[in-house]
């Protein structure tokens, strides 16, 4: 069994609701990356979902954006990435790591490669942005290597497509609750539990709600319903600047915590 | 490569070109994608809606545009006879209006309300904006915030059209990043919003769209050749940003295998500078803006910067159609300095009293250097893409001239 697996049958039998931060590897400074990763599982995180940077994120708001801007600035690649992810496993062989990005650095290091590092690395999943479904071909390297793929779910995405992505879906489904780019808020709980109710009746699959989710309040909101919450552009604002690794776990703890308690006190 | 029979056949239902292009986009967009492909499809085939184009092509862009024998040039270079395809006789003054004024007949037919557009030179701006003006649709373009400042008074007409434009400052701050913008809007707005892509780029049906809405110009070409010379041209070129001015010529005459094709991309200070936007001859297969293609990229995947003198060429990816046909080996791709560009603008000002786009004015060079290949009674087709107005103060601020 998969880590990403593991954690979600765990959760389910706690009957607990996972909390999914996301953060860009390597912002707010690659030196403390791995000091991150562990704070967000200090701070209560289930699974990390680490982006990794790229100079085009066409589904991204301007908060992912600049901190993509500033990871490159700092010289961060997916080397670099997997690195972190491999010192990372050292101390965690539990908390599963998702990488989440765009398809060009991956193409460019080779689906074949990638596949080997990250799986060496410790890496579970991969959710790689622009490529849909009907692409997915080229990621077979990474599901023979044991990577799994993390699929996206839209509030356009119709019907019949829906059942197709729940069939594929693997790890966990994750949906995004408005059509719009990260770091937008436009909530409507009641809309997305009637979705998300939708996805239920085809996929097996856990079912991860993100894009929106700012804090304990629509934390709390989506946690009714779904079996995850993932939570980007509120934290990756929130961790801009800070420059130590005693400022981020602080940021992490004080951003993090309320969240975790909230999910918890459902 | 297998050997190719009928390049026309391209591309597949999934708008592939071989292994290039498809739709390599976030699953939200996955919806409307498909509803436009639907729609487009079904009016690509209606006798009403190419009877209705076909009236704007005529009337409202003044199509069709003329094959002009460039004689002064030809003398000047001393090689086979240098044709120009004047698309700079078009309304707004570039091959662009083709594909814009196709795109907002769908955007109608789809009953969507408003247009977004993004754009380097503002050509691809002032042709959305003008048909939006037209069509009484709301239109935002998006701009790089590089490309404002080098490109004012394209802004302007943008803004005397009734269009507003919105400066990007993300990445680059030029035409890439003005298509991820774009698209960020249409994520958000995908019900009433009809993004109109200016180039032969962005995920299927957009590379498949644009060409077709361009293919008039080498239909035309083709036709004007056959008319007046009674035979087809020995060699054809074009200048290529994204790629739709050069698609749209090259297209009519992928299957005459006899006659030569070669895209102009801008080299900028030079190939081996790293100084350019040659996505062709310098850059790699990568996924970039919805479609596999040629992308310039570093060894982390990182799309590069690029440089042009023109604002219109300054792009790190190009259509995957042109990808598909370099591997086949149908078209060659050449760069084209800065350098050799301006003085291909010079002579083309005084020999024909022709003031082309600093895009166009690279596939002028090519030309000229292509003419000097063949015989005297050779013929070499240049497709003169846009006129040069938008230009004259880059041109100035370079030579250190005021105006
Ligand atoms: C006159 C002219 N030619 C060429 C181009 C390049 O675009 P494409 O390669 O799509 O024809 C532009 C783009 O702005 C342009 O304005």
């Amino acid at each position: 069994m998969n880590r990403i697996d593991r954690r979600f049958a765990a959760l389910k039998a706690a009957g607990r609701t996972g909390l999914i931060p996301f953060v860009t590897a390597g912002d707010p400074s690659p030196e403390h990356a791995v000091a991150l990763m562990h704070a967000l599982v200090g701070a209560g995180a289930d699974l990390i979902e680490l982006g990794v940077p790229f100079s085009d994120p066409m589904a991204d708001g301007p908060v992912i954006q600049h901190a993509s801007e500033r990871a490159i600035a700092a010289g961060v690649g997916l080397a670099d990435v997997l690195g972190w992810v491999a010192q990372f496993r050292q101390q965690d062989p539990d908390t599963p790591v998702v990488l989440m990005g765009y398809l060009n650095p991956v193409e460019i290091h080779g689906y074949v490669r990638f596949a080997q590092e990250a799986v060496q690395a410790g890496v579970d999943g991969a959710l790689l942005v622009d490529c849909p479904l009907e692409e997915s071909a080229v990621l077979a390297p990474l599901r023979e290597a044991g990577l799994k793929q993390i699929l996206l779910a839209a509030p356009t995405t119709a019907p019949e497509r829906l059942a197709h992505l729940c069939k594929a879906a693997e790890g966990f489904l994750y949906y995004v609750s408005f059509a719009g780019i990260t770091g937008a808020a436009r909530l409507s709980t009641t809309d997305i539990a009637a979705r998300v109710a939708d996805i239920r009746s085809h996929a097996s699959a856990p079912v991860a709600v993100g894009f929106g989710v700012r804090d304990a309040e629509s934390a709390k909101a989506i946690a009714g319903f779904a079996d995850a919450v993932v939570i980007g552009s509120a934290l990756v604002e929130r961790l801009a600047g800070a420059t130590s690794a005693a400022e981020i776990a602080q940021r992490v703890q004080a951003f993090l915590a309320p969240i975790r308690t909230a999910l918890d006190a459902r | 490569m297998p050997d190719i029979r009928d390049f026309h056949a391209y591309p597949d239902e999934h708008g592939r070109f071989g292994r290039f292009g498809g739709s390599y986009v976030a699953e939200t967009l996955m919806a409307p994608l498909a509803e436009l492909t639907e729609a487009y499809l079904r009016l690509r085939e209606d006798p009403a809606f190419i009877a209705e184009l076909d009236r704007d092509l005529t009337n409202y862009v003044g199509r069709p545009s003329p094959v002009y024998f460039a004689e002064r040039l030809t003398k000047h270079v001393g090689g086979a006879r240098i044709l120009l395809k004047r698309e700079d006789l078009n309304h707004t003054g570039a091959h662009k209006i083709n594909n814009t004024v196709g795109q907002a007949l769908v955007a109608r037919h789809m009953g969507k309300t408003r247009i977004i557009a993004e754009t380097g030179a503002g050509q691809h701006g002032v042709a959305s904006a003008t048909v939006a003006a037209r069509l009484g649709l709301k239109c935002v373009v998006y701009m790089g915030a590089v490309d404002i400042e080098r490109q004012k008074i394209n802004v302007y007409r943008m803004k005397l059209l009734g269009a507003e434009v919105v400066p990007v400052t993300s990445g680059s701050k030029t035409l890439k990043d003005a298509l991820n913008e774009a698209m960020r809007d249409w994520v958000t707005h995908v019900a009433d919003t009809f993004y109109i892509i200016g180039t032969v780029a962005g995920p299927h049906p957009y590379p498949l769209m644009v060409r077709d809405f361009n293919a008039i110009v080498g239909r035309e070409a083709r036709a004007q050749l056959l008319e007046q010379y009674g035979r087809l041209p020995d060699a054809l070129t074009a200048c290529v940003g994204g790629g739709s001015n050069a698609m749209g010529l090259f297209h009519a005459f992928l299957n005459d295998r006899a006659v030569r094709i070669v895209g102009a991309e801008a080299a900028g200070l030079g190939l081996a500078s790293g100084h350019h936007a040659a996505s062709l001859a310098a850059g790699r297969p990568g996924v970039l803006h919805g479609n596999r293609t040629y992308v310039l990229c570093d060894d982390d995947g990182q799309i590069t910067e690029t440089h042009s003198i023109s604002a219109g060429l300054d792009y790190p990816g190009v259509g995957p159609e042109h990808a598909f046909l370099k591997d086949a080996g149908r078209a060659e791709y050449v760069g084209v300095t800065d350098d050799e560009a301006l003085e291909a603008f010079h002579l083309l000002c005084r020999t024909e009293g022709i003031l082309p786009a600093l895009e166009s004015s690279h596939a002028v060079a090519q030309a000229i250097k292509l003419a000097r290949e063949y015989p005297k009674d050779g013929l070499v087709l240049c497709n003169l893409s846009g006129r040069g107005d938008k230009d004259v103060h880059t041109i100035a601020a370079r030579e250190g001239v005021e105006v």
